[in-house]
């Protein structure tokens, strides 16, 4: 037994000589992106990339503790702010899709086919449940702005037909399914989300949905355990025709999930 | 002659002097003064509630007497040894609860295999060395808690009434372990409410009531006619009210 | 909505097919939980036993300190060893974040007070029948401790089985300093928490279902070794 214990204890598995941490927002992972397009990068280096997916707010504040090399988020404001204070080198825009506001068949708002600042005002108007993120994700980033631009401040009624979750994108369409309640999420969770139940896409298409990714190598001035050439090394694929066209390649039920649209 | 020999203090292993002793707000031990002859046995009879546990564990200082001292010239920690009425023996073999014994004694490793040997054949264990010590009889449980206490060599051995609960037979294995025991030359001190055992082992009688000493005297003169009352009532079967 | 029935059979598809990836999650979290729990008893019996039979200063509010936290939240032991050992924090420069060894020492902290809090019970309780037997053997306060955390070592496995029961239930700090990454840091907890997040409640409590057979699977493979050496013992 004690050796069994020792054994478990001092034994490690074979690990790769060399990594870079990707401090990446849960959308992509949960979309299985990297799944598809890891394999690729494979292909061209031995840098085995160690995804850490949180949510966008998240993943900035761990990387503003050095604990990443590359960032790979969807908030622009902020990832924007994230350089300008000099924790990352530059910022890229690597690929984009859209939002969506999904929510019960029934639609008790009526928001089928709406704009989706009308979508968000009809909702507010007959105090039919939403969810929201709560988390300062990039979702709810992009959730609040869109919030901001009706007329409606939603958190004087959090806790009654607005609530906030806290929990990330696939935990609050868990929940949403649950109460059958309306929430945005980003269009590749949704396409990728398993458990939809009796929710669907009510409103998208709107220009204000539209979602950015940006990709940031981690400031090695900043952060002298940044490995600056490796994790720039992966960047540089990402953001190459090759890398590109790895990211149009990955589908979910016919579905692209992701746009490249780098420069 | 003889009066030479009887003014002749005999030598005397432990003395109690005027331990107080309070328990529940009432006076266990009242004024105890006591001596152990260094030689033979030694048995402190009395009825039940009369101190003479206690006054054990104040021999083997497990208890501290709030009034009066225990004195005794046994330096070592280990000159003196306990063995209870209730035996507690450790959740393993009977060899190893005797080397448990000696590493706490301080015995070298090297010579602790000798020692168990020596000690398993004194008390007549070998046949069970090897078995799981609380799953033995009772008499068997109290045969290894006197070895172990004789592990240590003591000069003085306190046993607080091993016979308890035994039957006859596992009782005369008791008896013939303490007979070979101050045979091989330590001090005694037996509790015992037994007067047939007393009468068998004693070689002096040390008579307590109400946490005092009452009768002091060799056995045999004690066994034949008692100077004090409450011994006399004692042992003509009356109840010490 | 996906039922149990389908979650029987998603736990039935990943145990029979002998998935690679379950194999290796499944190594991994027993690898994390039992080395925690090793490192935990390694401090917890000494501890406890300590805590039981000890004199020393502020024993009484240790006491206290090591019952309470037996509930501490696993988020909270996370959020703190990732404060400890992120790159901005003291120990960063051991680069453990996002390490299995970081998983390890949340763990290991997070089951130590459950293992001392009864290893003190379990001392205290034995410390009381052995007392005066070894006070009259002239045993000091070390050579005590040893005997009674030998002699209650069968008591002591169960105390081992509720650390071990705590971390391999917990998600919250192996999901923080871990990090979750696939092929290095990923757990059955973890993968739980992400199938779920993917919406794939099937999977999720398939990973669930195999959980609780591993654990079921463990826990009677260690109370089937105690009764047996118990038995041998006849403690």
């Amino acid at each position: 037994m004690r050796f069994l214990l020792a054994a478990a204890l001092f034994a490690t598995p074979a690990m790769a000589t060399d990594y870079i941490v990707v401090q990446s927002t849960t959308s992509t992972a949960n979309s299985g992106l990297y799944d598809a397009i890891l394999p690729e990068y494979a292909k061209t280096s031995d840098t085995q990339v160690r995804v850490v997916a949180v949510g966008t707010g998240q993943a900035l504040r761990n990387a503003r503790n050095c604990d990443g090399d590359v960032l790979l988020v969807h908030a622009k404001a902020a990832e924007q702010a994230f350089v300008s204070e000099g924790y990352g080198v530059a910022r890229h825009d690597l690929m984009y899709n859209d939002f969506v506001l999904v929510g019960p068949a029934e639609d008790p708002a009526d928001t089928q086919g709406l704009g989706i600042h009308d979508a968000l005002a009809a909702i507010a108007a007959v105090r039919a449940p939403f969810v929201s993120r709560g988390d300062d994700s990039g979702t709810h980033k992009k959730e609040r702005a869109l919030w901001a631009d009706t007329d409606t401040d939603p958190t004087d009624d959090s806790g009654r037909w607005y609530r906030e979750t806290g929990s990330g994108m696939g935990a609050t369409l868990n929940i949403a399914t649950g109460m059958g309640a309306y929430t945005l999420t980003d269009r590749a969770t949704w396409i990728a989300f398993a458990n939809k139940g009796d929710t669907r896409i009510l409103s998208e298409g709107d220009e204000a949905l539209f979602n950015q990714y940006g990709i940031i190598l981690v400031n090695p001035a900043k952060c002298p355990s940044v490995k600056a050439d490796t994790a720039q090394d992966f960047i540089d694929w990402m953001l190459s025709p090759t890398g590109q066209s790895a990211i149009a390649a990955h589908t979910r039920d016919g579905e692209q999930l992701f746009f490249p649209n780098a420069e | 002659m003889l009066r030479l020999v009887q003014n002749t203090p005999p030598p005397v292993a432990l003395r109690l002097d005027d331990v107080g002793l309070c328990r529940g707000g009432r006076m266990v031990l009242d004024g105890l003064s006591l001596d152990v002859p260094a030689q033979g046995i030694t048995a402190i009879m009395g009825p039940n509630g009369a101190g003479k546990s206690l006054s054990l564990r104040i021999m083997a200082g497990l208890i501290a007497p709030e009034a009066g001292t225990c004195t005794h010239d046994l330096s070592g920690k280990q000159d003196i040894a306990l063995v209870f009425q209730k035996p507690v023996l450790l959740r393993r073999t009977v060899r190893a609860n005797l080397a448990h014994a000696l590493a706490i004694y301080g015995v070298p490793r090297a010579k602790r295999k000798a020692r168990i040997a020596d000690l398993l054949d004194f008390g007549r264990l070998g046949a069970i060395a090897d078995s799981p010590a609380r799953a033995l009889s009772g008499g068997e449980q109290q045969r290894v808690a006197m070895v172990r206490a004789l592990a240590a060599k003591p000069k003085l051995l306190l046993l607080d009434e091993p016979t308890a609960s035994l039957d006859p037979q596992a009782t005369d294995a008791i008896e013939t372990l303490i007979r070979d025991t101050a045979a091989a030359g330590a001090a005694i001190v037996l509790v015992t409410h037994d007067r047939g055992q007393a009468t068998r082992l004693a070689d002096h009688i040390r008579f307590m009531h109400r946490g005092q000493l009452v009768e002091a005297a060799p056995a045999a003169q004690f066994m034949l006619a008692q100077k004090s009352p409450e011994a006399q009532a004692y042992l003509s079967g009356h109840l010490l009210l | 909505m996906q039922g149990f029935g389908d979650a029987f059979a998603a736990a039935f598809a990943l145990i029979v097919g002998f998935d690679a990836d379950l194999v290796e999650i499944v190594a991994l979290s027993l690898r994390v939980t039992l080395s925690a729990v090793f490192i935990a008893c390694l401090i917890g019996f000494p501890l406890g036993a300590a805590l039981a039979v000890g004199r020393f200063p502020l024993r009484g509010m240790l006491t206290i300190l090591v019952n309470a936290l037996m509930g501490l939240p696993p988020v909270v032991v996370g959020l703190g060893v990732y404060l400890m050992l992120s790159r901005a924090g003291p120990l960063g420069v051991l680069n453990l974040l996002y390490t299995p060894t970081a998983m390890i020492i949340a763990q290991a902290i997070l089951v130590t007070p459950i293992v001392a809090a009864l290893t003190r019970q379990i001392v205290a309780d034995l410390d009381t029948e052995y007392h005066e037997t070894l006070r009259s053997m002239g045993a000091g306060r070390g050579a005590r401790m040893a005997t009674l955390l030998w002699d209650g070592r069968f008591a002591l496995m169960t105390a081992a089985l509720a650390g071990l029961g705590r971390a391999l239930a917990e998600v919250g700090a192996v999901m923080i300093v871990g990090g979750n990454i696939d092929h290095v840091t990923r757990v059955m907890t973890t993968a739980i928490a992400l199938e779920t997040s993917k919406g794939e409640l099937a999977t999720a409590l398939g990973l669930g279902i195999v959980l609780m057979v591993l654990s079921i699977a463990l826990n009677a493979l260690l109370m089937g070794a105690k009764a047996t050496s118990e038995r041998m013992a006849h403690a």
